[in-house]
């Protein structure tokens, strides 16, 4: 995983033998979090929480810096409701447990599906998988491929047809063979598009009709090395599709997916899983105190 | 957008009513808000302080016209710094050669398979050209699938060596493959990989040496943030490409990450891609791109309204 020689020990030096948080301290927080994709705005709003903290804990010592350093940027990530909440091992809230995979094209919706696939059958649930990407050139192949390299099921129909009604087989074929988890995959889109986000309601309506109270997750699938337009992603899918997670990939890269941090502040969508590879291994279990870690890591 | 900033500056101006120059002290709070611009659009951070402190450099001791403000003068010293930025000198496409070699690389999930059907669309349908599609990405779930489903739609042959576990034989083969074939320009599609990744950026570099490429192309998503400049540095430095493609402008994103690319290998981006169908492709306009990081309508209407 990522070293962290990190700039937090970067900090503790700048600030060694002072006693209060100075400017230089800030600025060099400040460009850590902007490096990392943070953002302008919650950048402020971490650095003036931390000023006021300060101010009025009258910190001591470098530790103790670290800790509130640390322990502000991750107050900003929101955590999962546990109504309704689930892991790979413990029983799903519902039977069948609907994922409905979502975000814009290429940021690794289909292979992140592959990969919740080979969690969840690893912890021994049956999983279905549905091709509702019926547009991009070989989709289905690409997530059939998946569905054979994990040995689980999958609901397709032949390119061109229309998505809805492959959702909708999807939750009929969940039923009819007692699935507990169901992942329904869909083409990449620009948020900036309208049909293509009434498209997606349109499939949400269609399964809904089948199963009033799916789909129990609609997971937003963000690329980590993308910059401040998330924010636009997770605001329009919201509003098109109710988004209740996301999943934030490519973080074996370089690139930092600090923007999780805006959007977290902003819309209050909790993070639950991060990609770090194209394997079907190279899924993680989103956790906080690692993530604000490695927001700074120095390369 | 272009009213906030614009908005932002005339506000960092307007105790300044009636002054004729742009000064160091006057300079600093618009300078500040500039900068802040250029981040919120993913420019790079230290990217952004350098050009900013450029453009104060430039300004200072400008004279103030009567016809428009000081803030609208600022907005168009930017533009105009950052358009020259963004071109310099006029990008050539080289297609020439027998065949000639273009080879496509990229971060996963760029865009390069798109981007390559739209190039061989383009070389065929504008310039006459008869290509061939390499699929040399073996790696990715039904890449070579994709490639050859594209090639169908547009009409171009696509070369496919299913069980060859060896991109760098698949893309010399195919060399030889198209002069059999008649083709006088092939499109190598490689798989996506990250600039960490030291055997896959050996095996790209392993590519570039087998074919001896006239064009390498780098194809960037325009919505990537501040790691732009880590990743086309990191390109740069194993393949030396000669341009860049920028995909996906048709969303929303402020594509700061044009600039910091730019400001940071110097080579020209050549090719836009706006959509998902084969036509969805252009040349590159750095007056646009300027315009769209900075998040402006049409500044020159709007400084020769005033
Ligand atoms: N390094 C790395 N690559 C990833 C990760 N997740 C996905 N990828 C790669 O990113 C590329 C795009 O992934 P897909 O799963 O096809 O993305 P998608 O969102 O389904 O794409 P569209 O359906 O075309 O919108 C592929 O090359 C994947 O192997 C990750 O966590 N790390
Ligand atoms: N809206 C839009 N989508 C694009 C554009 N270019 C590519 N795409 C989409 O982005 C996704 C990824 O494109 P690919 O061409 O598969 O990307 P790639 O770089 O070949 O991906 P890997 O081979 O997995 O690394 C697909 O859904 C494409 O349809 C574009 O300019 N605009
Ligand atoms: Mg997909
Ligand atoms: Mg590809």
């Amino acid at each position: 995983q990522k070293t962290k020689e990190g700039f937090l020990s970067k900090i503790s030096k700048a600030i060694a033998g002072k006693s209060t948080v100075d400017e230089e301290v800030l600025d060099n927080l400040e460009e850590a979090l902007v490096s990392a994709d943070v953002g302008v705005d919650t950048t402020v709003r971490i650095i003036d929480r931390i000023e006021q903290r300060v101010a009025k804990d009258k910190y001591v010592g470098t530790g103790e810096l670290n800790r509130i350093l640390q322990e502000e940027i991750e107050n900003v990530l929101v955590d999962a409701p546990s109504v309704g909440s689930y892991t790979f091992d413990s029983p799903m809230p519902a039977k069948p447990y609907i994922i409905l995979v979502v975000g814009v094209n290429g940021v690794g919706k289909t292979t992140t599906i592959g990969k919740l696939a080979y969690n969840f059958k690893k912890a021994g649930k049956s999983v279905l998988l549905g091709a509702a990407d019926t547009f991009r050139a070989a989709a289905v192949d690409q997530l059939t491929i998946w569905s054979d390299r994990v040995g689980v099921p999958i609901v397709k129909q032949e390119m061109g047809s229309d998505p809805a009604a492959v959702a909708f087989d999807t939750a009929q074929s969940a039923v009819s063979r007692q699935s507990d988890v169901v992942i329904i995959d869909t083409a990449g889109r620009l948020h900036n598009k309208a049909h293509l986000m009434d498209e997606l309601n349109k499939i949400k309506r269609v399964i809904q009709k089948f199963i009033p109270s799916a789909p129990q997750e609609v997971l937003l699938v963000l690329d980590g090395s993308t910059g401040q337009n998330a924010l636009e992603q997770a605001k329009h899918f919201t509003a098109a599709t109710d988004v209740t997670a996301l999943a934030i990939t490519k973080l074996d890269g370089t690139a930092k997916g600090g923007v999780v941090l805006a959007i977290a502040d902003q819309f209050k969508i909790p993070v639950k899983f991060i990609g770090v590879g194209e394997k079907m291994e190279d899924l993680l279990v989103f956790d906080k105190h690692e993530f604000v870690d490695s927001l700074f890591s120095l390369q | 957008m272009f009213n906030n900033l614009q908005d932002k500056l005339e506000s960092a101006f307007k105790n300044l009513k009636g002054q004729a120059r742009i000064t160091e002290l006057n300079v600093a709070s618009t300078i500040k808000e500039i900068r802040r611009a250029l981040v919120d659009a993913d420019v790079n951070y230290k990217i952004a302080k350098e050009f900013t402190d450029k453009i104060r450099e430039k300004a200072t001791g400008e004279k103030v016209l009567n016809a428009i403000s000081p803030g609208q003068l600022m907005v168009k010293i930017v533009k105009d710094e950052l358009t020259e930025l963004m071109g310099g000198e006029e990008a050539v496409f080289n297609a020439k050669g027998n065949p000639a070699v273009i080879l496509i690389a990229g971060l996963q999930g760029s865009g390069k398979t798109t981007f390559s059907g739209k190039l061989a669309n383009y070389l065929k349908s504008k310039k006459g050209l008869s290509p061939l599609l390499v699929a040399a990405d073996i790696y990715r779930p039904a890449a070579m699938e994709q490639l050859r489903v594209l090639g169908e739609q547009i009409g171009v042959e696509v070369y496919i060596e299913p069980e060859n576990k060896d991109a760098v034989s698949i893309a010399k083969n195919a060399i030889a493959e198209s002069k059999s074939r008649n083709k006088n320009v092939i499109i190598i599609d490689t798989a996506g990989r990250l600039a960490v990744d030291e055997q896959m950026m050996t095996e790209v570099a392993d590519i570039k040496n087998a074919v001896n490429p006239q064009e390498i192309l780098f194809v960037v998503d325009s919505m990537t943030g501040q790691d732009a400049v880590n990743t086309a540095k990191a390109f740069n430095e194993r393949l030396d490409f000669s341009g860049v493609v920028l995909t996906k402008l048709d969303g929303d994103t402020r594509g700061g990450a044009a600039l910091s690319i730019k400001y940071t290998v110097n080579k020209p981006i050549k090719f836009v891609s706006n959509g998902e169908k084969m036509d969805a492709l252009d040349v590159f306009y750095p007056e646009r791109m300027a315009q769209r990081i900075l998040g402006m309508g049409d500044i020159t209407t709007l400084v020769e309204r005033a």
